[in-house]
């Protein structure tokens, strides 16, 4: 009744190709923007932050960077853990290094040399192709864990190996190190989620997203009518680790603030962000952010059940969490292989029809 | 003869016999990748989850008993007997068959027909799943697994080569072993597959489905023996695996070695994997006897990687892979 195009005409050709054509949509949009910058930073505390809000920021990134690769161009990556500890890297480096340089250039250049590592190893698609592709991405992962792990000049020859975020200021109050507070945390993040996701919503509908798609959907006929692959498939590698970097970058300066590379950014990690995009929707925005909200929750959810209301000892609850995010990943697969995206994308047709069935 | 050339030529020999291990877990993935399209990442768990029910049957542990204990308040750990290992190994079979009907018919039997990327998925939730199910089971702790291999070294190796170089080679006896396993297992899956009725309708089933569904073979049928003789490799592979370094979690990270061999081999063929894994084995071995003290050490944790990749460039279906054609 509420939920529909009728009445809202459209008169330009810019009108016609926004993102969200239903004026209730566009309200939403608003309205989850206003809560999200205004309201959630006065009401938020230490547990909701740094439990669900700030990882949720964080690997909705990581989650459109990998989306944009897998989704977008058709390349399975299982090297985000290791791009991502790029990312976190880099950042500490250019912490360490330029003290002057503010939190927000930091991130920024710390995406890009993640862009330019992941356009080193994006090099091999142009020759490697499907899960040939996939399991030579997990050279990126093993190597770049291992070379931060073994050459002592990243982590500033520091005797446990570890990296530590120091303190630093942005308008007077600390974003990094311990002294920051979460708000300034969530917002420096929320930032970030903002600009990112918006650069990727109008690359992957542009002219470069095109071309991404159709090398997708069948490289050699792309080639065929004159996309580049070479161009498509780089591109997609480089502004696919950007915003993984950045995210990896977010990940260890404002949440973790100490990383140890092989615990932070193993292989599981990469399958928890490959997990995010299958589970929430290849090639689909929104799809990130759902997917990576559900991964967020799960496990909290679980112990909150678990731990805190049955009151099972921690370890079966370990076990079952493996038992039960398996099972439901296999369940999501079965049910709806088009993700969370697909689901959402039924309802709002079943809105726009509602009261009536036809 | 100079002494670094003699290190070398042991290095080498070590090379293999851990080329062979990899080649064993290689062997499952290339089973199941060939008769039904999938990559199945939760070999490595597989053959956690064998080895541990081999472990925890032999020594007469109730399965689920923590769980039980938890929600009952019992106190049940044991059936208080032994079974003897060639009974616990049949037993662990029949379960890893069981597995293979579950998997058949609770998941692929849904995901028929789906991309090759969703069915990854599919199994990597599967590997947790299982991971879950079989530290639940069978409980978290290391155990030492022993059926009865021998284990130590070769003296005979050890004292020939000494005769020879002055020098006796370090050859594991579990090594030796687990090579003629692996030999023997090839040449059984391939009478197997060359001879049989069934590994007939595996192969129809392999070149292509829609024509072996054609003339009336049952690709559930075949989808299960396939993935019962994937768990029976990976039960091969958690015994050997299991001897040399216990049954614990890191077992089932077996998986993530066995992948370069499989690029490197090609996903779609057996002798493939086999090659790939001695080439594996050797080089990562000499490799980091080589190279390892100058650039930091423990490099064979990503050398197969960068090695299997380097050589796709070259050849992007791999040593013994079917020859890519594309068509539009």
């Amino acid at each position: 009744m509420f939920y529909r195009e009728a009445g809202d005409f459209k008169t330009t050709y810019a009108a016609d190709n926004q993102t969200f054509p239903i004026a209730f949509d566009r309200w939403r949009y608003w309205a989850v923007l206003f809560v999200a910058v205004f309201v959630i930073p006065l009401v938020i505390n230490d547990y909701w932050a740094n439990a669900l809000l700030i990882p949720f920021l964080i690997y909705a990134i990581a989650a459109i960077g990998l989306n944009i690769l897998t989704g977008y161009c058709g390349q399975v990556s299982l090297g985000t853990g290791g791009f991502m500890a790029v990312g976190a890297y880099a950042t500490y480096k250019l912490m360490t290094a330029f003290v002057w340089m503010d939190m927000v250039t930091i991130t920024l250049l710390s995406g890009l040399i993640t862009a330019g590592v992941g356009v080193l190893f994006g090099l091999p698609s142009l020759r490697i192709k499907g899960f040939y592709l996939a399991v030579a991405t997990l050279a990126a992962q093993f190597f770049l864990v291992w070379i931060f792990n073994r050459v002592p000049w990243f982590y500033n020859y520091s005797a446990s190996g570890q990296i530590n975020a120091p303190e630093r200021m942005m308008f007077g109050v600390p974003v990094t190190g311990p002294n920051a507070e979460v708000w300034v945390k969530y917002l420096f993040a929320l930032g970030f989620v903002i600009v990112l996701s918006w650069v990727a919503r109008n690359l992957t509908r542009g002219s470069v997203g095109r071309q991404w798609m159709a090398i997708r959907d069948m490289d050699i006929a792309a080639e065929i009518i004159g996309v580049n692959p070479l161009k498509a498939k780089l591109t997609a590698f480089a502004i696919s680790s950007f915003f993984v970097g950045v995210s990896g970058a977010l990940l260890f300066s404002i949440f973790l603030g100490a990383v140890e590379v092989g615990e932070a950014f193993g292989i599981s990690k990469s399958f928890l962000v490959l997990f995010m995009v299958i589970i929430g929707g290849l090639g689909s925005i929104f799809g990130s952010f759902a997917g990576a909200a559900f991964m967020v929750l799960l496990p909290v959810v679980l112990k909150i059940v678990g731990v805190d209301m049955f009151g099972w000892p921690t370890d079966i609850v370990q076990h079952l969490q493996f038992v039960i995010v398996g099972g439901l990943i296999v369940f999501f697969l079965i049910v709806e292989p088009h993700g969370l995206a697909q689901l959402w994308r039924l309802a709002k047709e079943k809105l726009r029809l509602w009261p009536f069935p036809h | 003869m100079p002494e670094q050339l003699i290190f070398a030529m042991e290095v080498t020999l070590n090379g293999l016999m851990t080329g062979v291990m990899y080649s064993l877990v290689a062997l499952g993935f290339v089973l199941i990748f060939k008769a039904s399209g999938i990559f199945n990442y939760a070999q490595g768990v597989m053959a956690l989850f064998a080895a541990m029910t081999l472990v925890g049957i032999q020594e007469g542990r109730v399965p689920f008993s923590h769980l039980i204990n938890a929600i009952f308040g019992t106190e049940i750990y044991d059936f208080g007997w032994d079974v003897p290992a060639l009974l616990a190994i049949l037993l662990t079979v029949l379960v890893m068959v069981g597995f293979a009907f579950f998997v058949q018919k609770v998941i692929f039997k849904h995901l028929v027909g789906q991309e090759p990327i969703i069915l990854f998925m599919a199994t990597i939730g599967l590997a947790y799943f299982l991971e879950g199910v079989a530290d639940l089971m069978w409980g978290s702790e290391i155990r030492t697994l022993d059926v009865g291999l021998p284990q130590g070294i070769n003296l005979a190796i050890d004292e020939t080569t000494f005769n020879w170089f002055g020098y006796g080679f370090f050859i594991d006896n579990l090594d030796i072993v687990a090579t003629i396993v692996a030999a023997v297992l090839v040449a059984g899956l391939v009478a197997f597959a060359q001879y049989t009725k069934q590994g007939r309708a595996m192969r129809a089933v392999a070149d292509d489905h829609q024509a072996a569904l054609s003339v009336g073979i049952s690709l559930n049928f075949v989808w299960i023996l396939v993935w019962s003789l994937a768990g029976f490799v990976a039960l091969v592979a958690g015994i050997m695996w299991g001897a040399k370094s216990g049954v614990q979690f890191s077992l089932s990270l077996i998986a993530l070695k066995a992948l370069p061999v499989l690029m490197l081999g090609g996903f779609t063929s057996i002798p493939g994997a086999i090659v790939g894994g001695l080439i594996i084995g050797v080089g990562e071995a000499l490799f980091e006897f080589s190279v390892g003290p100058l650039i930091g050490g423990a490099t064979e944790n990503w050398f197969a990687y960068v090695l299997a990749l380097l050589f796709l460039v070259f050849r992007p279906q791999g040593l013994f892979g079917e020859k890519i054609i594309e068509r539009v």
